[in-house]
């Protein structure tokens, strides 16, 4: 199973193992990883899921769909390395993707 | 049901009409929306007061509705009331993209959550004070004296607004939802007298602010005021971003206050529930408001001819995605009419809205509310509501014109 390393903004780590399939916002949520509040039941609607993945990890993403763009553009903490992670479905090849978690959810 | 009360099965679904006020003052519009969910979950009310417009009663087709914003807009407006064509106030609820963005990122600063921690002691304070000083034992209007008192205590800090003339906050708000338009009881003109003393006092406060240090404020006329996007806006367009941001600040927040005391007398497991673990308080603050719903819809219009669950929308037909109905979707929420503090997932209601357009405050709303049910827990053992309360009349506004009730301490 790929994991995913979730590091919160106090520095804390958790390394989740993820299904196949699942998204990194589900993975955080399910596994009780603060950080990440999901209101909108991961309909890339609400933003808060909002998640920093670096550049090189970037390029192995799909890229933001349009909505994903905008919803993001709500956020003035936004930068290049912000995600959604409803957006973001796991797989083999994202095997110990680092995901940041901001200091605060919208 | 008493004898004014329609059984809305004995009516044709064709007939059914939600945007009636009266549903909601007499708090009889549950079975309405009950019967429309199973029965013509996208309905097509082909005359009100309004016009013809369509209702969207169910949650993931409200979701869906609300992500699209390109084929379903809110420009015109987000309350099924046309605006009059010579006094329009334009304010970004009602824009797309991209003005609707420029606006929007001008103004969030001031519920950013390093804000929203600076205002967390005052309002912890403002809190404090208010409940200390309520009767206990004797018979008062909560809805005054708590829920309008501390709303707009709020709202006046957010625009740093004079203290002592805070009550005007509340009265323009009151006036720009309660306009005879829209099926309330406000006069047109006196609706647009009011709002024409709010230009004039903000715009005396912006004439203040603009030479103001940004840096050292953190009220919201002073961001517009120095903001090179909300600079330039012209009279009606800074009113109509002033009223949007009193009335999205105000009675939303004062019902949901009332409407959590009110829960609390319908459903009183639930408060020994919270009183017995105060840790339950987050979760309880999005539950009331999901159950209490304060805007019951948000209307769009439709941009092109369009399918929908197998129904034909034309452009610019007027469409209401009804919240309040929404919110009780038991096909998306369990038990979705039970009150239930300790629920799972209580953030994933539609009361703040989704998409673009989703609530800029609701973080502060929600804060708001957790602040002052630590503060009642921490003071009254019960908030015995004495009397029906009296509901507002309106299809959007939904919320307690009073609440008679009584304090007992701990």
């Amino acid at each position: 199973m790929p994991q995913v390393k979730f590091i919160e903004f106090n520095g804390t780590k958790h390394d989740i193992a993820v299904d196949d399939g699942q998204t990194i916002m589900e993975a955080a949520t399910s596994n009780l990883v603060p950080g990440i509040d999901a209101d909108c039941g991961g309909e890339c609607s609400c933003a808060t899921c909002h998640v920093l993945i670096s550049a090189d990890w970037q390029t192995k993403l799909s890229p933001r769909s349009d909505t994903e763009e905008s919803m993001l553009d709500l956020n003035p903490d936004r930068t290049d390395e912000s995600r959604l992670s409803c957006q973001i479905v796991m797989s083999d090849s994202l095997d110990g993707i680092v995901v940041n978690l901001p200091e605060f959810q919208y | 049901m008493s004898e004014l009360e329609v059984d809305p099965y004995s009516i044709p679904l064709e007939d059914i009409n939600v945007s009636d006020a009266n549903l909601f003052l007499n708090n009889s519009h549950w079975a309405y929306f009950e019967r429309l969910r199973k029965e013509d979950p996208v309905h097509y009310c082909k005359e009100s007061m309004f016009g013809p417009f369509w209702s969207i009663t169910k949650f993931n087709d409200i979701m869906e509705m609300e992500k699209d914003h390109e084929s379903f807009s809110s420009e015109g407006g987000i309350t099924l009331a046309d605006r009059a064509e010579d006094f329009q106030t334009v304010n970004f609820i009602s824009l797309d993209p991209p003005r609707h963005d420029v606006q929007r990122m001008a103004v969030t600063g001031v519920v950013a959550p390093l804000n929203l921690a600076k205002l967390e002691p005052i309002i912890r304070s403002r809190a404090t004070k208010i409940l200390d000083e309520l009767p206990i034992g004797e018979e008062f209007d909560w809805v005054d004296q708590v829920s309008i008192e501390l709303t707009t205590q709020m709202l006046a800090t957010l625009f740093d607004f004079p203290f002592e003339e805070r009550r005007k906050l509340t009265y323009w708000s009151d006036m720009a939802t309660s306009g005879e338009l829209a099926g309330g009881p406000t006069p047109e003109p006196v609706r647009r007298a009011a709002l024409l003393e709010c230009l004039e006092v903000f715009t005396h406060l912006w004439n203040e602010r603009v030479n103001k240090d940004p840096n050292e404020a953190f009220d919201l006329i002073t961001m517009m005021a120095h903001n090179p996007d909300t600079q330039n806006l012209d009279p009606m367009e800074y009113l109509g971003n002033l009223i949007l941001l009193i009335v999205g600040g105000n009675d939303t927040t004062r019902n949901s206050i009332s409407g959590g005391v009110y829960f609390m007398n319908q459903f009183p497991d639930q408060f020994d529930k919270v009183r017995a673990d105060l840790s339950l308080i987050p979760k309880m603050v999005p539950e009331i408001i999901r159950y209490q719903t304060p805007l019951a819809y948000m209307r769009r219009r439709a941009t092109r001819d369009i399918e929908f669950r197998g129904k034909q929308i034309k452009k610019d037909d007027k469409i209401a995605m009804w919240y309040v109905s929404g919110n009780r979707d038991e096909e998306v929420i369990d038990n979705p009419d039970q009150f239930i503090i300790d629920r799972d997932k209580p953030r994933h209601h539609l009361s703040f809205g989704f998409g673009i357009h989703r609530c800029m405050g609701n973080r502060l709303a929600e804060m708001q509310l957790r602040i002052v049910w630590e503060e009642i827990l921490k003071r009254f053992k019960r908030i015995e509501v004495v009397r029906e309360p009296l509901r507002v009349q309106s299809s959007f506004v939904k919320g307690y014109a009073d609440m008679p009730v009584i304090l007992h301490a701990n």
